[in-house]
């Protein structure tokens, strides 16, 4: 494994661009740095959602894992005190992993729109659960204690940001490793023609399955991230289906180029509906559909082709 | 026994509304094979449209009784304009793309659509209660309930009646049937597809704004109105089978009555009922409990 790492032009650029921001983060307005946080901690789902979109298919149901992460952090906050960040994500995977593997076997049987609508029923379960039971908090939901760090707490919210960035590179370099892999590499294939991989000696549901485990996992990761860095984890937030919307839009958005893309949406959206915000407060959800709809129009590789080109520009005429 | 009056008619009431909204949406999806998003918009459209016109008309003290113009206008008109401008600028270029892409393009249409009812009516709530009032109350079996509600069932039949008439009856009708079942040869044969493609859509925005309509005088219209009903109509489109209009009736009375139930007995599970169900149907019958039959194409 380490020897294809190494030998990755992607994953060298990864893990230099993470150190660089990490760095930089240090020098940055709070605002900056909280926003650069919700991104990244959004842009792991995203990554997770690339892998499924990259397969042809499109979850309206990707909130499920991120409410079971961010929930999973919160309930074990409340009733156990849980506070260390290893802990936490291992739990927030964990279980939303598990819930993934489980619903796998029904959704891999699913495709398009079907697939889309399956998911959109399971997320809003959970969200109509944790809407009505006291309990879980209710339309209110939890406030999240401060993250730890094997004992230690820190004060700055920078160590989180340290934090979330090394998850995130660490994650970019396992779905890199992992889309070269024989069974990873089935993506484009299984979209083109799920018949000849069939034909191949593949298994097109277990292959699916398996990438479905993986973006439920990283959502999960992604919900706990957000729970930490927000502080309070809410259904309207975190788990309606209009979360789920937003995770497709930024993965439209960033393109299914690379595994840095989903992390470049995610920034690029926050700062977004920031700005959007800050310039029209009863518009800003107009400026982010409009974005949507002129990128599927004119982007459909999204922001990744984008960059992409202006690389290649520069590299034919040096 | 007077619970379960209650039950069956909060259950009918709201499978009323619920039947308008979402055989809108299932129209568009059976013609177009659009999933549309947007659909919550025009409810919330519809609303807002109707509760502005209704509390215009009280304003300049019209007879009550234009608060039922108001509502149809105001639907008519959303339907119109909104669909009309949405089909031929947005939709028509996307046929050829993906589904689900279509879907998320109307998520897009459907943000931007919230956005600009704040601009058009601002932030405060409209309460339009006039046409409610001006219907009274009756008593049903020992309890006093709005007349209003049983016109929204009336209204749901009426609809419903159109629909199947309209759609088996008449010339438009049959174009529709024929453009559903192949598409290309509708067109090879001299039909005009993407005229039937707008005169759907409009249609399918015109019911959906009319549920809203209808329904803004029992509410207060405020801002995320639309955010709820298009899952809702969703899951009642996907029990019944999308692109049926039976189906969307079934689909309709089933979330209505359990989710009356759900309210009255165990208030926690009211959204918990639908979804599950919603999963459910989807688990057992991708196609839906009442999907038509699909079109053998060589």
């Amino acid at each position: 494994m380490l020897q294809i790492l190494r030998s990755d032009k992607t994953v060298r650029w990864t893990l230099f661009g993470f150190f660089v921001l990490a760095i930089a983060g240090n020098f940055m307005p709070t605002w900056v740095q909280n926003n650069l946080m919700f991104g990244m901690a959004r842009g792991l789902a995203v990554l997770g959602l690339m892998v499924l979109w990259r397969t042809g298919l499109i979850s309206f149901g990707h909130a499920l894992y991120f409410g079971i992460g961010a929930y999973a952090v919160a309930l074990a906050d409340k009733h156990f005190g849980v506070s260390d960040i290893f802990v936490r994500l291992i739990l927030a995977m964990g279980a939303a992993g598990f819930v993934g593997l489980c619903l796998g076997f029904i959704l891999r049987k699913y495709r398009s729109i079907f697939f889309a609508m399956l998911s959109l029923a399971f997320s809003m379960v959970l969200y109509g659960v944790l809407v009505k039971v006291e309990a879980l908090g209710s339309t209110d939901g939890f406030s999240v204690s401060a993250t730890s760090i094997l004992g230690w707490t820190p004060e700055s919210k920078y160590t989180l940001f340290c934090a979330i960035i090394v998850a995130c590179a660490t994650s970019a370099c396992m779905v890199q490793y992992y889309l070269k892999t024989g069974l990873g590499a089935l993506t484009t294939a299984i979209r083109d023609n799920e018949l000849r991989v069939e034909y191949l000696g593949y298994s097109v549901a277990k292959a699916i399955h398996f990438k479905y485990i993986i973006s439920a996992a990283l959502a999960g990761a992604s919900g706990a991230m957000m729970a930490m860095a927000l502080g309070q984890v809410d259904p309207d937030s975190m788990v309606n289906w209009t979360v789920s919307g937003e995770l497709v839009f930024i993965t439209v958005m960033a393109g299914p180029g690379s595994v840095i893309a989903p992390f470049i949406g995610g920034v690029v959206f926050e700062f977004l509906r920031t700005y959007a915000f800050e310039l029209a407060p009863h518009a800003w959800q107009l400026i982010v559909g409009g974005t949507l709809l002129a990128i599927i129009f004119f982007l459909p590789m999204g922001l990744w082709s984008l960059l992409e080109r202006i690389w290649v520009r520069k590299g034919s005429s040096s | 026994m007077q619970l379960l009056i209650t039950i069956l008619l909060d259950g009918l009431t709201y499978a009323s509304y619920l039947f308008i909204v979402s055989v809108g949406l299932t129209i568009v999806f059976g013609v177009l094979k659009i999933l549309n998003v947007a659909h919550g918009a025009f409810y919330a459209w519809g609303a807002y449209a109707s509760a502005y016109a209704i509390t215009y008309a009280s304003d300049m003290e019209y007879a009550d009784w234009i608060g039922f113009v108001c509502i149809f206008l105001a639907a008519a008109a959303v339907g119109l304009v909104l669909g009309m401008i949405i089909e031929r600028v947005i939709l028509r270029h996307m046929y050829a793309q993906d589904e689900v892409l279509i879907a998320l393009a109307t998520f897009g249409i459907f943000l931007i659509l919230e956005d600009v009812i704040l601009l058009v009516f601002g932030v405060n709530p409209y309460f339009a209660y006039q046409p409610m009032a001006l219907l009274g109350r009756i008593p049903v079996g020992g309890i006093s309930r709005d007349v209003y509600s049983f016109t929204l069932m009336a209204l749901a039949c009426i609809v419903a009646f159109s629909c199947w008439w309209g759609l088996t009856r008449t010339k438009w009708g049959k174009l529709i049937s024929v453009v559903i079942y192949d598409r290309e040869i509708s067109q090879a044969m001299g039909i005009n597809v993407s005229m039937v493609y707008l005169i759907v859509f409009v249609i399918g925005a015109g019911l959906g704004a009319l549920g809203g309509a209808y329904v803004a005088p029992t509410l207060s219209v405020a801002p995320g109105f639309g955010i709820d009903v298009i899952v809702l109509s969703f899951a009642v489109v996907v029990i019944g089978g999308m692109g049926s209009i039976p189906g969307a009736l079934i689909g309709a009375l089933m979330v209505g009555i359990l989710r009356a139930v759900a309210v009255h007995k165990m208030p926690e599970l009211e959204l918990f009922v639908v979804f599950a169900v919603m999963a459910g149907v989807l688990i057992i019958r991708p196609e839906g409990l009442f999907a038509p039959a699909k079109a053998r194409t060589i």
